[in-house]
């Protein structure tokens, strides 16, 4: 085991992975974190905490993470790039080994021009490639990124993300690759709602025998309205919403838009479930915690193996 | 002016190995000021690349250019009929003359013979220093005329930080604190008071972090 992580023993017993997600809340509030746990615990085999996500300012993933733990839930820390340098980095990946958390995610951010602070300078000291790495090192070889060795090391299960359905579309497999010779032990993908690219992008992983290297879990988000269909669609950078999901909203009363939001998640669940490299999935109901139960019940990810 | 340096010729001499037919061309802008690659340095260049290839009993051929500028397409178009004549261009103007080349000439494999170091001033015969960070939203008046933003080691706009001693950057005895020569400035001028205040956030949206920037003159771009 490298990190003796929940998620990780799910994963390389060969079970099927269901992870969640949490966005902290924007104050110091520990019961909203509790709150939104309720929903997902027994439910989700682990729960990404976002770091600081669309760039607006919350309460730190780790501190988050730390709540879900006192919670009995297992986080999945993310880590962004735009906010740290690697000092700060390597402190709190230390830290928050110290503190049980076991799982990281490792991503660029996004740009602060989206946020609730644009106006703030952007780190990017290293990338998520290189944080990938940097984590690698430090539990593979016990050393810092400056070279100092450490005689106990904070030991992650790596995470980071890919997006199948960003440009240039050819390179996005090697890119995915190189995230697996940087380190990553599994991936999460952004939410898949282009069935046909995401498996066109897949077939590549499987030729180049990348999936036997990587659990790939194919990131699902549920619309809540034709609304949220249209604005993921045209306003969320690196988003491929096919027209066929707005038509099936569309093609039901508003009050049933929900449930048909669902329905199709469920489904594509299940699509997904089928699909030879996928190794879980990973569902982001965004502040829509409250129906993550539901939709595991009802695309039959209940109950989660117990490891 | 944009201060850069060559690179060490050993750099060079390994970009250019797999060529037989080189061209090296310079810039009679910044670079040349700061005797990094004007018509001298090219021939410099040329000359020693010559010697090395030799050295190792290969043949190369190396032409020498010097453009205008080559920040400018107008300039870089002048290269048109004798690029195809080399395999490969060591540009020794700053950090835009390679990208504006490999944008213009993109059969042509394009190297940059210098490393693009910062915007500054000469403050004697062959010492160059740093001025501007190219924030995008000048505040020296605010500082006796010193920048902060690229002359501090931690870009304070509250300094001087705790280590600034005798005048001199906690980082090395011989970079100037620059907040050191702000406070006397103001104190000379009686302005001190100006320093008082508690300098807010900056806005870096004008600066790098808000993204790669384009300035655009309405009044001369058609």
């Amino acid at each position: 085991m490298k990190s003796g992580s929940k998620l990780e023993k799910i994963l390389t017993a060969g079970e099927f992975a269901l992870t969640g997600e949490c966005g902290p809340p924007r104050n110091a509030d520990p019961e909203a974190v509790r709150k939104k746990a309720q929903h997902l615990k027994g439910v989700v085999d682990a729960v990404n905490v976002t770091d600081n996500q669309t760039a607006v300012v919350r309460m730190s993933s780790w501190a988050a993470s730390l709540i879900l733990i006192q919670e009995g839930l297992e986080p999945n820390y993310q880590m962004v790039c735009r906010d740290r340098n690697r000092l700060a980095m390597q402190s709190d990946l230390m830290g928050s080994y110290a503190l049980g958390i076991r799982n990281v995610v490792c991503l660029s951010g996004d740009h602060q021009k989206f946020g609730d602070h644009p106006e703030a300078k952007n780190v990017y000291d290293i990338d998520s490639m290189q944080l990938i790495s940097m984590v690698k090192i430090m539990r593979e070889e016990k050393r810092m990124n400056g070279g100092q060795e450490m005689e106990i090391p904070p030991r992650f299960f790596i995470g980071a993300a890919a997006n199948p359905f960003a440009d240039p579309f050819e390179f996005r497999v090697h890119r995915l690759a190189k995230k697996i010779a940087a380190g990553a032990d599994f991936i999460q993908t952004q939410c898949i709602y282009n069935m046909a690219k995401f498996q066109k992008w897949l077939n590549q992983a499987n030729d180049m025998g990348l999936t036997e290297k990587v659990y790939i879990l194919a990131g699902v988000t549920p619309m809540k309205s034709v609304g949220m269909a249209k604005y993921m669609k045209n306003l969320v950078p690196g988003m491929d919403v096919p027209d066929e999901i707005i038509g099936r909203l569309t093609g039901v009363e508003k009050k049933q838009q929900s449930a048909e939001g669902i329905k199709i998640c469920v489904e594509q669940i299940q699509q997904l479930r089928e699909m030879k490299g996928v190794a879980g999935i990973h569902l982001m109901a965004i502040e829509w915690e409250e129906r993550v139960p539901e939709i595991a019940e009802m695309a039959g990810l209940l109950p989660r193996p117990q490891v | 002016m944009i201060v850069a340096e060559r690179k060490p010729l050993n750099d060079i001499v390994k970009m250019v190995e797999p060529y037989r037919k080189v061209l090296i061309l310079g810039c009679k802008g910044c670079v040349t000021v700061c005797n990094a690659g004007g018509v001298k340095e090219v021939g410099i260049l040329a000359s020693a690349l010559k010697i090395a290839a030799k050295k190792e009993g290969k043949e190369l051929i190396v032409g020498e250019r010097t453009l205008e500028r080559q920040c400018d397409p107008e300039y870089i178009e002048q290269v048109k009929d004798v690029i195809g004549e080399y395999e490969a261009v060591v540009s020794i103007a700053c950090g835009v003359g390679p990208q504006f080349l490999a944008e213009r000439y993109p059969e042509t494999d394009i190297f940059p013979g210098v490393n693009t170091e910062f915007m500054g001033g000469a403050l004697a015969h062959g010492v160059w220093t740093e001025r501007c960070a190219g924030c995008g939203a000048c505040l020296v008046h605010n500082f006796g005329g010193y920048c902060p933003i690229a002359r501090c080691s931690k870009s304070l706009l509250n300094g001087p930080c705790g280590g600034s001693a005798d005048g001199k950057c906690e980082i090395d005895k011989n970079v100037d604190c620059v907040w050191h020569l702000i406070v006397e400035k103001l104190t000379r001028q009686g302005k001190l008071d100006n320093l008082l205040q508690v300098q807010p956030p900056k806005s870096w949206t004008t600066a790098r972090d808000g993204g790669p920037r384009k300035v655009i003159r309405e009044d001369l771009a058609q």
